[in-house]
């Protein structure tokens, strides 16, 4: 844990020194304010001298009048030095919590960009998210709370024992003999009740995703007539959560009665025993010693009236200081889990890097497959992929096809070396892909992945995805390949057309035409098109296909597809089944003597073939 | 759809409405823990004005060389002006001081404890009855309101109820009760403070609202650049892969940090503002103190200067006036002075937090105020037997059958109705908003065991037409029948029992794929769960899978495929076992092979079923018995694959390619 700790807190780095001004001024604060009382009791002290008959008043009077006001001068300088520290705390404390948390919210969006597919996996997208955002705040939020109060508070404490030890009577020892029972009494109360409230954050975590299931599945609910069923379910839920939080709220409730009862307590002690060594102090007592003989009663400690009202200060401070320590701890407590699921990622080595020594060029769009064996996580038991061999010339146009999980999409994500493949290599260009720098390569082996994804902007922006320096020519010739021409041609605002978060405003065949045409714009030497143009009509289809084949003879063409239709004409087709190739040939072939190929060829064409 | 309402402030009369149904439900608590809070008060002031009290009695006793702990011995104090009379021995006023926090200890405990289980009680009930009326409203509801802004009154809001009863209503009482014992006991002591304190909490005031006012600011500032920094996260994390395959990494880098950036400056600004607020009121109060203080001293030295009070002038500076009510009057206003700044301070904070919780009690209100889903329907399915003639009788036993029994309240006569499947749209006009018609003068007939494709872009109001005939919605003009019966008639429960339904967005539950699938019919055996699953060809993956039928799925089967969550959706509609299906077909999650095992298993399930089917894939289509093509809420053409074919028509050019199926 002291690692992750340590992991995060090296974020800070410009922002270190004022993360190490603040708690300096957050102390000279503490120490004022545990100052003042100590100079308040000389003042009411003073005070009294002043206020003693006038006969006693002979020339002291003057001297008296001028301690009085350097009391006040004093005073009001503490007060306004312990302003300006306050102040300044209050400053670098924002600007240290605040630059840590953007600091790392950079750090940590580089971490995952620097991830390779089977690092993203490993999370799900919706958890990184709140990582990034909600603990990644608590962080900062507990950070500030470190330099601005964590060492503020202990210190108080120490600080107002020493002043209530300096102030005297030996009334200390009644706060040092409280300082444990409240201790001891806070922690117990922090003991049962933590437990119960980790146990009640979860349970209150299953009602909240229960009322979740039933606001985005409420048309489910209400089709099959499960109001009632989904009410006894929340009830019992809620019920039980609600017991909980009762029996740890009854714990908690005698948090309160508990600091009363001590600060109470020290009042009490202090008025009475102070008072006590007051009055015996100005009139010594005599009392019979064991020779028979009267002697004064020795009173070691003096104390005045002041100094007491001083210690009643002190003796508030130091338990209330103890009540907050508790608190603090327990929401510091809370903040670990925090930093536990940000360091996580942070941690998170990717499993692809660059070379040390990479080929800056790629030859050709030739690619092979040498017995590549593939699985997504090391213990799987079995391989995603098995035993594949097959090569491609540069310039083919490749079809792909197989049923959901036969591992068609393993089979491309391992050319751009999106993964690594477990055994046997994968080379383009009759190099290694592993021996690439990984932007050359991507670069060169265009993908459009299955899930396609448009980014907000405008249609230019987004093709200037594939190059940045693209032309406006180029753009349009890469629209015009991928058959998207009329998609900005409808628009007045042309290629600035804007785009919602996630493509929002297109539809699905437009939004695949985006990205096919975004891919071109690369000028890759592999195209890579993974069921890409599912929702693409297909005669669109088709003159995607032409316009590919025609205009950009020398790139070698990838295609997944569903449809037969998408594919038929492809150099050569890979039938995929369970992780392993069933069959390589071309239509003309497979039609004839693979049985995969027959069956989906002939659930397409039942009727169309009619035609 | 309708446009999606937008948060607002609280309503009027929010708080009043709260109040009231946390008094009618608990009177006795409330008023307990009024009380409670009220001792609770005094033990605490008690404490102050004791001090002073001691204080005096020790000075006096110094003087009168009586010991103040002497029981037999009374001093002859003036303390506070003469106006405690029990002041007279320091014994005393201790044990009276004990038995006063000892009653303020066990009323904090009392009220602490009380408010607590309270709350929490009523917010169970709260909680409940908020989930309970969300069950009952209309679909239109979930398809106006964000998703996270119904998530949120669970969560905030109702949190900031739990907040507002268990923290502010007693401690509001707490602050304003000390506030105003304060006010009292200044103006006893001393005019002069009672005036330096209220400035000095003027001064702090002004500093809450003007730099905290700069500091919202700011807040508000932040957290819209929180938002634009989220949209960012969320739109590059969901298309991270993209991201690496156009090895965009460093771009989106340096757009993040830029966007970061910003949102730094601006939690800075906000930060700093509102940290600097609590150190400048602390000192506001520091100097209070010592100009207290100073004014004490005045009071003292001048002869001139008078102390007012309540009572009027009081001479302070001469010696006939004794020491220790002196000392009493200092003790007390300076200790008064700290406990009036603070409460003060603590009231301010309530106020702001009512503020933030009536607006979140006003929202809970709106979801209780919305009117839930009218059902005026009293044609009832019942279970059935039917003889060779054709009549029907209803049976309390489950007989495999099911009629639908319509009384007649002209006659008083009912009438039974077999359940087949026959659906009829005729010329239904449909409008969401009242204004952008979404279906128009729509007809469609289903017999019994056909298959009925709709057709068309998205928007086209092929969804509206099964939203219709579950009637998530209710049709503006036309009719909608049901086996001849007109569905208004139907009691919804019974009419969505006799509908089976599979979702584009398959939403299962949290529990296990057993629970899943049996929630298409709750009382099904085991058995009749594994014949549905073997329907939709889940069987198979259901037994690969680690615990086989006991694995638990979280977070919308969050660990299984879209194709796999897809064929738990279809095996849930399988066991429901209802004459009518409505199937939104998923667009690309089943491939081409899965999908022809599943369409095998529909065959399987849809003889003697109509079905309605929102089909995206052209063998779906080809297979049906009427094709609706659907244009901007009007069906352009009808027919079958081969007749809509020879039409050369729309569905021609479609099937050739020309248009794209969406």
């Amino acid at each position: 844990m002291w690692k992750k700790i340590k992991l995060i807190l090296s974020s800070i780095r410009e922002y270190k020194k004022y993360a190490l001004i603040t708690p300096i001024f957050m102390i000279i604060e503490a120490g004022i304010e545990c100052c003042l009382p100590f100079f308040i009791s000389k003042f009411v002290d003073t005070i009294i001298l002043l206020k003693k008959p006038a006969d006693m008043l002979d020339g002291s009077f003057n001297n008296m009048g001028l301690s009085v006001v350097w009391l006040i001068v004093l005073l009001i300088g503490l007060a306004a030095i312990s302003l300006f520290c306050g102040i300044m705390g209050g400053i670098t404390g924002a600007k240290a919590s605040v630059g840590l948390a953007a600091n790392l919210r950079n750090d940590y969006y580089k971490k995952i960009q620097s991830f390779s597919f089977a690092n993203i996996d490993k999370f799900s997208s919706s958890s990184l998210i709140t990582r990034m955002t909600t603990d990644i705040n608590n962080v900062q939020q507990s950070f500030q709370m470190l330099i601005r109060i964590v060492v503020r508070v202990p210190l108080m404490l120490i600080f107002s024992v020493i002043m209530a030890s300096v102030t005297g009577g030996g009334m200390v020892l009644i706060f040092v003999g409280l300082i444990p029972l409240v201790a001891i009494g806070l922690a117990l109360i922090g003991k049962f009740a933590i437990g119960i409230f980790i146990r009640v954050f979860k349970r209150y975590d299953k009602v909240n995703e229960s009322v979740q299931e039933n606001v985005s599945g409420i048309r489910v609910v209400k089709a099959y007539v499960r109001e009632d069923f989904e009410k006894q379910k929340f009830d019992a839920a809620s019920d039980s959560m609600t017991l909980d939080f009762v029996r740890a709220e009854k714990i908690i409730a005698l948090n309160n009665p508990l600091m009363n009862t001590m600060i109470h307590l020290s009042n009490i002690l202090v008025l009475s025993i102070g008072s006590s060594i007051i009055f015996a102090n100005s009139y010594p007592t005599t009392v019979i010693d064991e020779n028979g003989k009267e002697v004064v009663n020795i009173v070691y400690n003096s104390l005045s009236i002041g100094q007491m009202s001083a210690l009643l200060t002190y003796g508030i401070q130091i338990l209330s200081s103890l009540m907050f320590l508790s608190m603090i701890l327990v929401m510091m407590f809370m903040s670990l889990e925090s930093i536990k699921r940000v360091s996580e990622v942070l941690e998170e080595e990717p499993t692809i890097v660059n070379p040390d020594d990479p080929i800056m060029d790629v030859k050709d769009g030739s690619i092979d497959f040498d017995k590549v064996d593939f699985k997504y996580f090391e213990n799987a038991e079995k391989n995603t992929l098995e035993d594949i061999d097959f090569h491609i010339k540069s310039g083919q146009f490749v079809g792909i096809l197989g049923s959901t999980g036969s591992g068609k999409t393993s089979v491309v994500n391992l050319i751009s070396r999106l993964y690594d493949v477990t055994d046997g290599d994968v080379k383009v260009g009759g190099i290694d892909v592993r021996d690439y720098d990984l932007k050359t390569l991507r670069d060169n082996v265009s993908v459009v992945l299955q899930k396609n994804v448009l980014f907000s902007g405008t249609i230019a922006s987004n093709l200037q995805w594939g190059d940045k320096e693209a032309s406006e020519e180029e753009m349009l010739k890469a629209l015009e390949h991928a058959q998207a021409l009329e998609i900005i041609k409808n628009s007045p605002d042309g290629l600035n057309r804007v785009v919602e978060q996630g493509g929002a405003n297109f539809s699905g065949g437009q939004k695949q035409r985006l990205c096919i045409a975004r891919a071109l714009l690369k000028k890759p030497k592999i195209l890579i098109l993974d069921d890409s143009t599912s929702a693409v009509d297909t005669k669109t289809d088709k003159l995607i296909r032409k316009a590919l084949k025609e205009d950009l003879p020398n790139m070698t063409k990838i295609v997944i597809a569903q449809r037969i239709s998408s594919i038929e004409d492809a150099d050569q087709i890979v039938v995929m089944n369970d992780g392993r190739i069933d069959a390589i040939g071309t239509h003309e072939e497979l039609i004839k003597n693979n049985k995969i190929y027959q069956e989906v060829y002939y659930t397409q064409n039942k009727v169309g073939g009619e035609q | 759809m309708p446009p999606v309402k937008i948060r607002g402030r609280a309503k009027k009369g929010t708080i009043n409405r709260l109040l009231k149904q946390l008094f009618k439900r608990y009177p006795g608590r409330l008023i307990f823990s009024g009380i409670c809070v009220v001792f609770n008060v005094i033990g605490n002031l008690c404490s102050s004005i004791f001090v002073g009290l001691v204080t005096g009695i020790v000075t006096r006793a110094i003087e009168t060389k009586v010991n103040p702990f002497d029981i037999s011995a009374r001093i002859e104090a003036d303390a506070m002006g003469g106006t405690f009379h029990l002041a007279t021995n320091a014994t005393i006023l201790l044990i009276i001081m004990g038995v006063m926090y000892v009653i303020g200890i066990i009323a904090t405990w009392g009220w602490n404890r009380t408010m607590a289980l309270t709350t929490h009680e009523f917010l169970n009930d709260f909680r409940k009855a908020m989930f309970n009326h969300m069950e009952d409203l209309p679909v239109k509801y979930f398809d106006t309101h964000k998703k996270g802004d119904i998530m949120s009154l669970y969560t905030n809001d109702i949190d900031t109820i739990r907040q507002f009863i268990s923290q502010t209503i007693p401690e509001f009482l707490r602050t304003t009760l000390s506030v105003l014992f304060c006010l009292a006991l200044l103006i006893v002591n001393s005019i002069w403070i009672t005036l330096i304190v209220v400035l000095c909490t003027i001064a702090m005031s002004l500093n809450t609202k003007v730099i905290g006012g700069i500091s919202a600011k700011y807040f508000i500032k932040a957290q819209r650049q929180v938002g634009v920094v989220e949209g960012n996260i969320q739109e590059s994390i969901n298309g991270l892969k993209v991201i690496k395959v156009f090895t965009h990494e460093e771009e989106s880098i340096e757009q993040f940090e830029k966007i970061n950036e910003e949102l730094r400056q601006y939690q800075t600004e906000a930060n700093m503002k509102g940290n600097i607020t609590m150190p400048i009121n602390g000192n506001i109060g520091n100097f209070m103190y010592v100009l207290a203080a100073v004014v004490c001293c005045l009071l003292l030295v001048l002869p001139d200067f008078k102390n007012l009070t309540i009572t009027g002038f009081k001479e302070m500076g001469n010696s006939e006036t004794s020491l220790d009510a002196f000392l009493s009057m200092v003790t007390t206003s300076l200790m008064m002075c700290r406990m009036f700044t603070n409460n003060v301070a603590q009231l301010s904070q309530h106020v702001t937090f009512i503020v933030m919780s009536m607006a979140g009690a006003s929202r809970c209100f709106d979801i209780m105020d919305e009117q839930a889903e009218a059902d005026d329907g009293y044609v009832t399915l019942v279970n059935c037997n039917i003889d060779e003639k054709g009549n029907i009788t209803e049976s309390d036993k489950k007989t495999g059958k099911y009629a639908w029994k319509h009384p007649h309240k002209a006659d008083e006569t009912v009438t039974y109705t077999e359940l087949k499947g026959d659906i009829i749209l005729d010329q239904v006009d449909f409008s969401y908003d009242g204004k952008k018609i979404v279906l128009n003068d729509v007809s469609v007939y289903a017999h019994p065991g056909q298959q009925v494709a709709l057709v068309g872009a998205t928007g086209a109001g092929k969804t509206t037409i099964t939203n219709l005939i579950n009637r998530f919605y209710d049709i503006k003009d036309g009719k909608v029948r049901y086996d001849g019966i007109n569905i208004n008639k139907i009691k919804k429960a019974d009419l969505r029992r006799s509908l089976g339904i599979v979702l584009q967005d398959t939403n299962l539950f949290t529990g296990t794929v057993m629970e899943n699938i049996r929630y298409g019919k709750l009382d099904a055996t085991d058995e009749e769960v594994y014949e549905a699953a073997k329907i939709a060809n889940a069987y198979d993956f259901i037994t690969r899978l680690p615990e086989g039928f006991n694995t638990m799925l979280t977070g919308d089967g969050a660990n299984l495929s879209q194709g796999q969550r897809q064929l738990l959706s279809i095996a849930r509609a399988a066991v429901a076992d209802a004459p009518v299906m409505i199937l939104d077909e998923a667009t690309s999650s089943i491939d081409t092979r899965t999908e022809k095992l599943v369409q095998e298993g529909m065959d399987k399930i849809m003889h003697g079923r109509t079905v309605f089917v929102i089909a995206h894939r052209l063998s779906t289509v080809q297979n049906s018995d009427v094709i609706l093509v659907l244009d901007k809420g009007n069906v352009i053409e009808k027919g079958n694959h081969n007749s809509l074919i020879e039409q050369k028509g729309t569905y021609y050019q479609l099937y050739t390619g020309a248009f794209e199926l969406e």
